[in-house]
């Protein structure tokens, strides 16, 4: 068994999307007697934005768990860069290049905004901890490096004014941006982002919309999401699945999803039989 | 200057002497207190056993050499050497003590993640006296004398150089400014650890958010281990420095219990309130005792005397700072926001 195969292709906006970076192959997630994902298969390919999208308690969160190691599926695999990925630890999947944020926001509330970002370094550093505490030799280079990548990131992200502000001061948007660039910072091949507009005004969703595109448009970063707000997810990404009930109901181009009765049905409100 | 004033600064100095061994052993507390949210109780036992490991290793004794000879019949005491340069043993005490953090990981709190604090707590009860145990199984519970080569005795420059300015020589004894010298050592290698080092900061990463820390590729198991080696060195050189003042006896894990005023006053979450707290309760307590023993003031005044003060003094002190500030002076104010 191996990956879906694609071939590469471009974008009315000038991307490339590539072959398969991950794919799900008939998950299946059980909680005691709760099935949260029943036999779900999909792909993600590199360099897309891939939505997954679905009502409340559809089993979206615990998909992306799945992906990130923090949930193991009772059945099915995770293929990651060709090679099927066997039950891991979540810091050992974000080793891999697995970045991700959350939808409750977890960030080091006691930590400035740049030591939280410089957090999502922890794993370019290299260097022995006697060089690191005396800041001496190579140390004192990749230090250097890594805090050159972390202010590029936040340039990018537009937070300069509150660097060194703790982030446990901030407001709710702000704070969304902030755990957005700890995960861009680690220069992920794959960001999933949970629900990363929920609780946002207009602005702000504009904002952080713009944000992610502008993330795989420069740096080429595969993305998959959640959320539950279908105008903003249609606009962004290239392709959407749909989940409903822990079932996966529809999968394809957002134009293609919006034509397709079940997930017309699942988001209307249809009695199910 | 009058007589009073000049003993008065002689027992400030000691105070704050006295006040530094404390902090050592509140050092270890706070670690892994910030780290984990755990508040060991086994502290002060992690300290007596690594002195007691330290002696025994340096005096090339065979561990658990009772039970080997009560089970086989045999009669080994000793290894064919009968001591061991003090660094080597130093460092073998080390890796004891970091293999004693893998072993608390992996047997005690690797079961317990996620539980409340004070079933944690309770661990760590069962984790002091069954170390108490191992440590008299393994090393036996004879007194013994900790000499790692240590200067002890009055400090002459100190002396002569007090008795030049006030007529007065101040007796400060040379093994409590090694204990300082090394505390402050200490103090700032654990700074310039946690700041700067990639282990340092994934520590204070753990300790403020479990789930954003797994999500930067950080692993829990990991920091847990390092920590509480971390806590388990610590208690190394409080246990050293304790044992080469006191000798290594099984009293000495209740130097956790003076450790506790220190916290409270100093804060369960900050490395200088340990060394401040300490630094307080050590002048606190030696001041207190000099005023209400001596019989020209207290005694002029109320008609009589109290002894034996350092028993109870730092505790009230803390109680009185538990009710104007119970997050301690370094501590952090916990703020929910509603």
């Amino acid at each position: 068994m191996t990956m879906m195969q694609y071939e590469p292709y471009e974008t009315p906006d000038g991307r490339t999307i590539g072959n398969t970076l991950m794919e799900m192959k008939n998950i299946t997630l059980r909680f005691g007697g709760v099935v949260a994902i029943q036999d779900i298969s999909f792909d993600i390919r590199e360099g897309e934005i891939r939505a997954i999208i679905g009502p409340n308690g559809a089993g979206k969160s615990s998909m992306l768990n799945v992906i990130s190691g923090f949930y193991n599926p009772q059945e099915g695999d995770v293929w990651f860069r060709g090679t099927k990925r066997p039950p891991m630890r979540p810091y050992l999947v974000a080793r891999q290049g697995i970045a991700r944020t959350f939808q409750n926001i977890a960030l080091f509330d006691g930590m400035s905004v740049l030591d939280n970002i410089m957090t999502g370094r922890l794993n370019h550093m290299k260097t022995g901890f006697l060089g690191q505490a005396i800041w001496w030799g190579k140390a004192e280079k990749e230090e250097t490096l890594n805090r050159e990548k972390a202010e590029e990131i936040i340039d990018f992200l537009e937070i300069q004014s509150i660097r060194k502000t703790p982030v446990g001061r901030l407001p709710y948007g702000l704070k969304k941006r902030v755990e957005l660039a700890r995960a861009l910072v680690a220069e992920p091949e794959l960001l999933l982002l949970d629900e990363p507009m929920a609780g946002m005004n207009v602005e702000e969703k504009e904002d952080m919309s713009r944000f992610i595109l502008d993330v795989n448009d420069e740096y080429g970063t595969t993305i998959a999401l959640i959320e539950h707000d279908m105008g903003v997810v249609m606009d962004l990404s290239d392709r959407v699945v749909v989940m409903d009930y822990g079932k996966k109901i529809g999968d394809g181009t957002p134009d293609e999803v919006r034509n397709n009765q079940e997930v017309i049905d699942a988001y209307l409100g249809v009695a199910h039989d | 200057m009058p007589d009073q004033l000049i003993f008065a600064m002689e027992v400030v100095a000691n105070g704050l002497m006295t006040g530094v061994m404390y902090a050592l052993v509140a050092l270890g507390f706070v670690l892994i207190y910030k780290a984990s949210g755990i508040f060991n109780y086994a502290q002060g036992v992690m300290a007596l056993f690594a002195a007691m490991t330290l002696v025994g290793i340096q005096e090339g004794r065979v561990p658990f050499a009772h039970l080997i000879n009560a089970t086989f019949g045999t009669e080994i005491h000793h290894l064919p050497w009968h001591s061991v340069p003090a660094l080597l043993a130093i460092a073998l005490t080390v890796l004891v003590m970091i293999g004693l953090a893998w072993f608390v990981q992996k047997v005690v709190f690797h079961h317990l993640v996620g539980q409340e604090p004070i079933i944690l707590f309770m661990a760590t009860i069962g984790l002091a006296y069954f170390l108490e145990g191992v440590a008299d199984l393994m090393w036996g519970s004879e007194i013994r004398t900790l000499d790692i080569g240590l200067p002890q005795g009055i400090n002459t420059i100190i002396d002569e150089t007090t008795f030049n300015w006030f007529g007065y020589g101040f007796f400060i004894d040379n093994l409590d400014i090694v204990a300082a010298i090394v505390a402050a050592v200490l103090v700032a290698g654990l700074v310039a650890f946690a700041q700067y080092t990639k282990q340092g900061r994934a520590m204070r990463a753990v300790a403020d958010d479990h789930q954003a820390a797994l999500s930067v590729g950080i692993s829990l198991n990991f920091v847990w281990i390092l920590v509480w080696s971390l806590a388990g060195f610590v208690a190394l050189v409080a246990g050293t420095m304790w044992g080469a003042k006191s000798g290594v006896q099984f009293s000495l894990s209740l130097i956790a219990l003076k450790a506790l005023p220190v916290l409270m006053l100093g804060g369960f979450t900050s490395i200088p309130g340990a060394i401040v707290g300490g630094l307080i309760i050590g002048v606190g307590e030696a001041l207190f005792e000099f005023i209400v023993s001596s019989n020209d003031i207290f005694g002029a005044v109320f008609g009589f005397t109290l002894n034996a003060t350092e028993n109870w003094f730092a505790y009230v002190l803390a109680l009185i700072f538990l009710v104007f500030r119970p997050q301690g002076l370094f501590g952090e104010k916990i703020i929910e926001r509603v």
